[in-house]
């Protein structure tokens, strides 16, 4: 071997191994990365204003308010007028002082917030002089406002989106907004637009020095839709004025459409308080609040046991089973008698002793009697009381009953309308028979529902047989129509020609019944008083407490124009409070105005607080 | 004859010129790449970096036409005396030289500053092959291996002290000139067995490697005594001096690397044998330099499209780490070519080297490649991460004039040489 290829070998050596380790590094490992994902690149987003919320009739109740703050990055600050400066702010030299502090230890390249919150008119001022400042800048911020400390349940609340939905959703970044109850939830999709992207270049620092590859791979943002609801902004506030001091709710619906009007809950919140910064301090006294539940929307999620309105739905499948005319009557002698022993009778306050009761007296006077015998033969007309409860359970199913109704707002209950395969479980040897559940023939033993089940039941009485899923949104403005589900008629089980009687039961109930105190001039309403009794286990014990009030009513009796339940807890017999509530809230929507301003006074200064103290007062002596 | 010594073009080697243009353009391409922002445009800038380059490239021009200007044999006439003079620039250092990153390496005149180990490397070329051009000059004897030691290490020393250990570094390449002019092999073969056992050392310890060491020299005797049934009667010397020799080498690598070296250099070390994951403290330019080359991929992201090289995301990325601006603007098409340029303008110079007539430009000519070929080695290894971190610059790409100048120079005296052979004699 010549010496001169000794390192000629080496050169060619190292050649090999470099270009080796090269193709190593450079070709073999390479992961599926694209550009944006570099580490070099920051990706920054470009929020659209987020939808405003307008009620029927037009009149705005969420928009967006810029919130204003003073951002520094120490770095870049240059020597300053501290004393001018703080003036300026209207700040001490103390605050000044450990502010920038903070902010330097934090991070000296990166901003973070030196003042939070300044007003509109501070913000104008500064902006002229903030120049000067080099290193201080203010940053704005949309935050949702509500103009009307009303609604809150509805329209519900933005918050920062949460870990687990963040992960799920590749849309959301954390610390981004979310709708996260109500309308914002619902349509969260319409409200928000889609954020633009924006790509920058960053150094070694972090810091940015320019667009990325000038932007090529940015995207725009599209804005937000603005939603209109089929919400009556005035009749919702009327009516939570009324029912302040008592808890329960409101539903009122349009029965020629299925649009929620109103959507009542009491205690409810101040919506304005889940806003920006104070959102955290707020939401934990909500959330946290076990005996008022401000948060805990009673209109949608309360299960109460229906009461006497639910012999309207008795009377509507009697009459459909064939089983009784309107003509047929029953006697009542202040009860129903469905057994031999000295407990075995359900009493009754209809008053009428021997006379024969027909249905529409029966609706109008709520006789338990007259019920009882239509839903004893209801079961007792099959072959076995399981069929026969089956049957039964079906009409009253048909009523959007026992089941979700399928409305556009995030939350509900199914509440409950008994089967056979219930009470198969609970009598397992199959002895049970039509007597044994007799308390449902009134709306009470294992029924439940919530109020705007009771809301929309009526409304398919008032539309003699037939509903529309109840709905809050009227028009997304994007020129989409509004989803088949809520435009498709659901049919009832019951032929409308039977209506007519049990509506003229409930139309009696006004002009002579138990709600002939509060009823109208000019319109025709029609309605039913319901008392629920209700109990309490507390430590195992079933306590009693004062009845739950309920009334429903559609008005006016032909073309009906609105429906509505009204829901009082411990409100105590249905003509006291919810009779006259639901006439008032009649009133008001139907004509904007009020005359009976005796009632109207007397359901303001209603307060039941003392009934609710007692309850608690329970709670905590049985705990003693 | 006249005529073609008035040519100054006449004879000389084109290839290599072109493969120098070729590095040149391209390095100054990449630097202009990692100094630019948007905000200075002007190509002409002086007050940037690229700008001055590109002014240290103009001037390397007239530079090269001075050289091919002098006739070829003042470089041998005047070798021993440019020799002198850089040792005393060198020495001078101490006195007046200029601290620029902790290194007293340059000498500051105002508005520039020169760095006389840049040209030190061809003042030490020249003198070894006005050496080794004595045709009665052998190395195989001691006293003249000695005397070439002294002409190579004398400005290594000066310069590992300034400290510039990286640049120091370069002058053992020159053993392989020597071998190439008749050294025994056992310096080369001693060298990289030493370099082998202290990278072993520092990677397995000093137990297990000296274990190894002895297990291996024990079955190579036992195979010499009873399969070549050499008899080992006379050497039991040798081979117990084998045996304590290696012993304390493993041992004072050891003993060096824990108490004399300083903890970065132990980092250095450490980094590269996988001993330390430390990506942000001394791990960075590493880590940063070997991502960045990663993140070119095959064909890299384009010229001025490296968003890594854009946020300074390598420290010293104009200078010593510029092979990474290639590897994430060019990708494995960028770097891979720039190994095989620098390949075969090193090859070149060794096949002209060879065809070389009288002693001193073939040695002149293996001196100037293997000083190329140990600074690409060492820098490009330390920039994908290969080697340990050993301040060196690319030639032609790092930025820097004397830099530039002094492998211009380098190569450039060879050119002439190379060209004036066919006169010569």
């Amino acid at each position: 071997m010549k010496r001169g290829h000794l390192l000629t070998f080496f050169i060619i050596a190292v050649a090999v191994v470099y270009i080796g380790k090269l193709f190593f590094l450079q070709v073999a490992s390479q992961s599926n990365q694209t550009p944006l994902q570099s580490s070099t690149v920051k990706k920054i987003f470009d929020y659209p204003e987020r939808g405003y919320i307008y009620d029927r009739n037009n009149t705005l109740l969420v928009t967006n308010k810029t919130s204003y703050n003073l951002m520094v990055i120490p770095r870049e600050v240059q020597p300053l007028d501290t004393l001018e400066f703080c003036k300026l702010l209207h700040i001490d030299k103390n605050y000044f002082l450990t502010k920038f502090h903070k902010a330097k230890k934090w991070s000296p390249r990166l901003p973070s917030v030196f003042l939070a919150h300044l007003s509109k008119e501070d913000y104008a001022y500064l902006q002229e002089k903030m120049h000067r400042y080099k290193g201080f800048y203010i940053d704005k911020k949309s935050l949702r406002y509500y103009p009307f400390n009303s609604a809150a349940n509805i329209l519900g609340y933005v918050n920062e989106v949460n870990d687990e939905t963040a992960k799920k959703n590749p849309y959301y970044q954390s610390g981004e907004l979310i709708g996260t109850t109500g309308v914002e939830k619902q349509y969260e999709n319409l409200l928000r637009g889609t954020k633009g992207v924006k790509y920058l270049q960053r150094d070694h620092f972090n810091k940015i020095i320019g667009p990325f590859k000038n932007g090529s791979y940015d995207t725009l943002p599209t804005a937000g839709k603005d939603l209109t609801l089929t919400l009556d902004i005035e009749l919702q506030q009327y009516g939570e004025s009324l029912m302040k001091g008592k808890r329960g709710g409101i539903v009122a619906i349009e029965p020629s459409s299925g649009e929620i009007i109103s959507l009542i809950t009491m205690p409810n919140y101040d919506p304005n308080l889940m806003v920006g910064r104070l959102r955290s301090k707020y939401s934990v006294q909500f959330f946290n609040d076990s005996i008022n539940k401000p948060m805990y929307d009673r209109s949608l999620l309360a299960q109460y046991a229906p009461g006497s309105p639910f012999k309207m739905i008795q009377g509507l499948i009697g009459l459909q089973e064939n089983i009784i005319t309107p003509q047929t009557s029953f006697r009542c002698h202040h009860g129903y008698r469905y057994g031999a022993r000295a407990k075995e009778i359900m009493g009754c306050h209809c008053g009428i002793v021997n006379e024969p009761i027909r249905l529409r007296r029966g609706i109008a006077k709520s006789c338990n009697s007259y019920f009882s015998n239509v839903y004893r033969r209801i079961i007792e007309k099959y072959p076995s009381a399981g069929e026969g409860m089956d049957a039964w359970s079906a009409h009253a199913k048909s009523f959007g009953l026992g089941q979700y109704l399928g409305y556009d707002l995030p939350q509900g209950q199914k509440g409950l309308i008994p089967d056979a395969a219930l009470y198969d479980r609970w009598y397992p040897d199959g002895r049970w028979r039509a007597t044994y559940t007799i308390s449902n023939a009134i709306g009470q033993g294992q029924i439940l529902t919530t109020p705007i089940q009771l809301a929309n039941m009526t409304a398919a009485i008032a539309n003699r047989g037939f509903y529309y899923t109840p709905h809050i949104l009227k028009d997304s403005n994007d020129g989409q129509p509004l989803s088949s589900k809520y435009t498709t008629k659901h049919q009832t089980t019951i032929d409308k020609n039977h209506f007519a009687p049990i509506i003229e039961g409930m139309h009696d109930v006004f002009k002579s019944g138990t709600a002939k105190h509060v009823r109208l001039k000019d319109i025709e309403i029609c309605g039913k008083t319901g008392t629920a009794e209700n109990f309490k286990r507390i430590n195992g014990q079933k306590v009693q407490f004062e009845d739950h009030s309920i009334f429903v009513a559609f008005a006016p009796k032909d073309k009906p124009k609105i429906a509505l339940v009204v829901y009082i807890e411990n409100g105590g017999f249905g003509s006291m409070i919810a009779a006259p509530i639901t006439s008032l809230m009649i009133e008001k929507y139907l004509t904007g105005t009020i005359t009976n301003k005796w009632w109207e006074q007397k359901m303001l200064d209603t307060n039941l607080k003392h009934e609710y103290e007692k309850q608690l007062q329970f709670v905590e002596t049985s705990e003693e | 004859m006249r005529a073609q010594r008035n040519n100054i073009f006449f004879g000389i080697d084109f290839t290599l010129v072109f493969l120098y243009v070729l590095l040149v353009l391209f390095g100054w391409m990449n630097i202009y790449a990692a100094s630019h922002s948007d905000l200075q445009s002007d190509l002409f800038d002086f007050g940037t970096k690229y700008g001055k380059q590109l002014l240290w490239i103009g001037m390397s021009f007239f530079l090269t036409v001075l050289i091919l200007l002098i006739d070829a044999k003042t470089y041998e006439k005047f070798a021993s005396i440019i020799y002198m003079i850089s040792l005393l620039s060198l020495m001078c250092l101490f006195l007046f030289g200029k601290k620029i990153n902790g290194a007293t390496s340059w000498y500051d005149f105002g508005g520039f500053s020169i760095q006389p180990s840049e040209f030190a490397k061809f003042a030490a070329v020249l003198a070894l092959a006005r050496l080794l051009s004595d045709r009665q000059y052998d190395l195989k004897l001691l006293k003249n291996q000695i005397k070439a030691f002294i002409i190579i290490f004398l400005p290594a020393i000066f310069i590992t002290l300034q400290p510039d250990p990286g640049s120091g570094l370069v002058y053992t390449a020159f053993f392989f000139v020597l071998y190439r002019e008749g050294l025994p092999i056992y310096y080369i073969a001693v060298g990289l067995v030493a370099i082998a056992l202290f990278i072993l050392t520092l990677a397995f310890g000093f137990n297990t490697v000296l274990l190894c060491c002895y297990v291996v020299l024990t079955l190579f005797i036992l195979y010499l005594r009873y399969y070549r049934k050499i008899s080992l009667k006379f050497h039991w010397l040798k081979i117990m001096g084998l045996f304590a020799i290696i012993g304390l080498f493993v041992f004072s690598v050891d003993y060096i690397y824990n108490n004399i070296f300083e903890q970065r250099h132990r980092d250095r070390f450490n980094i590269l044998l996988g001993k330390n994951t430390d990506t942000r403290g001394v791990g960075y330019n590493t880590n940063q330099s070997v991502l960045t080359i990663k993140s070119g991929g095959f064909s890299g992201k384009g010229y001025l499209q490296g968003d890594r090289t854009q946020g300074d995301f390598v420290p010293e990325q104009d200078t010593d780490y510029i092979f990474s601006t290639i590897g994430e603007e060019w990708g494995f098409i960028g770097t891979s070519l720039v190994v095989l340029i620098f390949t075969l303008f090193v090859l070149r110079i060794l096949q002209l080297a060879e065809r070389q007539k009288t002693t001193f430009s073939r040695v002149y000519g293996y001196g100037i490649a293997t000083v190329f070929f140990f600074h690409y080695l060492i820098n490009i290894g330390m920039v994908i991460g290969l080697f340990p971190t050993i301040g060196i610059p690319l030639p032609f790409f790092s930025y820097g004039g004397s830099g530039l100048w002094g492998f211009t120079i380098l190569l450039f005296i060879f050119i002439k040489l190379d060209a004036s052979k066919s006169y010569e004699l």
